[in-house]
């Protein structure tokens, strides 16, 4: 197998019922990669994070990421970070930090704190505490001071003002290794897609672009924003 | 600061303009050494790899060239820059032209109003 091949998906589909979320995604991502997943709410984008996390298990076909089934060796080569907060909002800041070097081997405890302290976030004051926006930044700072080979990120700039967005974006750009992969989904795609690669356009389900952003610009004289407007024109 | 960059042409094409453009005005000087691709993508606002093929664009036009064990560095070709400079100047001046008959000036017209832009500046200054 290609060792540059750190995802790939084929045939995977999953129903929920007689709904289908996710219908034949055939996707191979490489490494080093900054992927925007785009498609508006309800096409998949959700459903495909969880897949490759091992969080749903699929109707029919396959995913590998390093040539792995999910399961205890991805777990530890993939941070994500879920479109919800799944952390006990009532700990203290620091010891989220002690919890998550206890838990994962590659986490970096000083990383962590360093962006913590150019933030100005207390790190003794409880995640509840925080405003919506530094929430979300201490949850981003926790998955991005993981050394993964796959970042998975899901609506990480959804919730927050647009200079917060800046600065996630330019946290995930500096803290990602140049063999790993970032994959992101969201549907504010003007905020991101200058710092992408490539992008996968999902509508209802099914991938309808897999491309790179420059070479969609290229071909079309368009950006990334403008096309995704046509293609899901309502 | 990030770059400003416009939504219908490829970044890394952009990135070239922006960066010949630090050259040629000397931002970065002939002969400097540039700095990381991260750094560089860092203060653009764009992702690395993007900046990297820029960079590329940059060596490949002869703009810029790496040592093998120091780095990359702008061309000392101070000729090759000054010819840049004015491939650029023609390429403003020709857009400015095309945009200023369109507003129904003639060559002469122009060349009236900008004897007279310059002769006011040189009054207020």
């Amino acid at each position: 197998m290609d060792n540059n091949e750190l995802v790939i998906c084929q045939g995977l589909t999953k129903n929920y019922g007689k709904k289908t979320a996710l219908n034949n995604l055939n996707l191979t991502l490489g490494r080093g990669q900054f992927i925007g997943l785009l498609g508006p709410n309800g096409s998949g984008k959700t459903t495909t994070i969880k897949l490759l996390n091992g969080l749903l298990q699929p109707t029919s076909g396959s995913v590998l990421i390093d040539g792995q089934a999910p399961g205890t060796y991805t777990h530890s080569i993939i941070s994500y970070l879920p479109d919800k907060n799944y952390l006990n909002d009532a700990m203290k800041v620091n010891d989220l930090i002690s919890f998550f070097a206890d838990f994962y081997t590659d986490f970096d405890r000083v990383k962590a704190t360093d962006m913590l302290d150019s933030l100005q976030i207390d790190p003794l004051s409880r995640l509840k505490t925080l405003s919506k926006g530094n929430q979300e930044k201490v949850q981003l700072i926790l998955t991005m001071s993981r050394k993964a080979q796959l970042y998975v990120l899901d609506e990480p700039i959804a919730g927050v003002d647009p200079a917060a967005r800046d600065y996630i974006l330019s946290t995930i750009l500096s803290n990602y290794s140049e063999d790993a992969s970032v994959l992101l989904s969201t549907h504010l795609i003007a905020d991101v897609e200058r710092v992408l690669d490539e992008v996968i356009f999902l509508k209802e389900g099914a991938m309808v672009l897999h491309d790179t952003v420059d070479h969609i610009r290229e071909e079309h004289g368009k950006s990334v924003d403008a096309l995704f407007r046509e293609v899901f024109a309502c | 600061m990030q770059w400003e960059l416009r939504g219908d042409r490829p970044i890394y094409q952009q990135l070239v303009e922006k960066l010949t453009e630090q050259i040629v005005s000397g931002q970065l000087a002939a002969g400097e050494k540039v700095p990381p691709v991260r750094e560089l993508a860092a203060q653009a606002g764009v992702n690395p790899n993007t900046m990297q093929r820029a960079l590329a664009e940059m060596e490949r036009e002869g703009l810029m060239f790496t040592n093998r064990t120091s780095g990359r560095y702008v061309t000392e070709d101070r000729e090759m820059i000054g010819k840049v400079r004015e491939q650029i100047a023609g390429e403003r001046i020709t857009e400015f032209l095309s945009g200023m008959s369109q507003l129904g000036f003639t060559e002469q017209d122009i060349v009236a109003l900008l004897k007279k832009r310059s002769g006011e500046e040189k009054n207020n200054g």
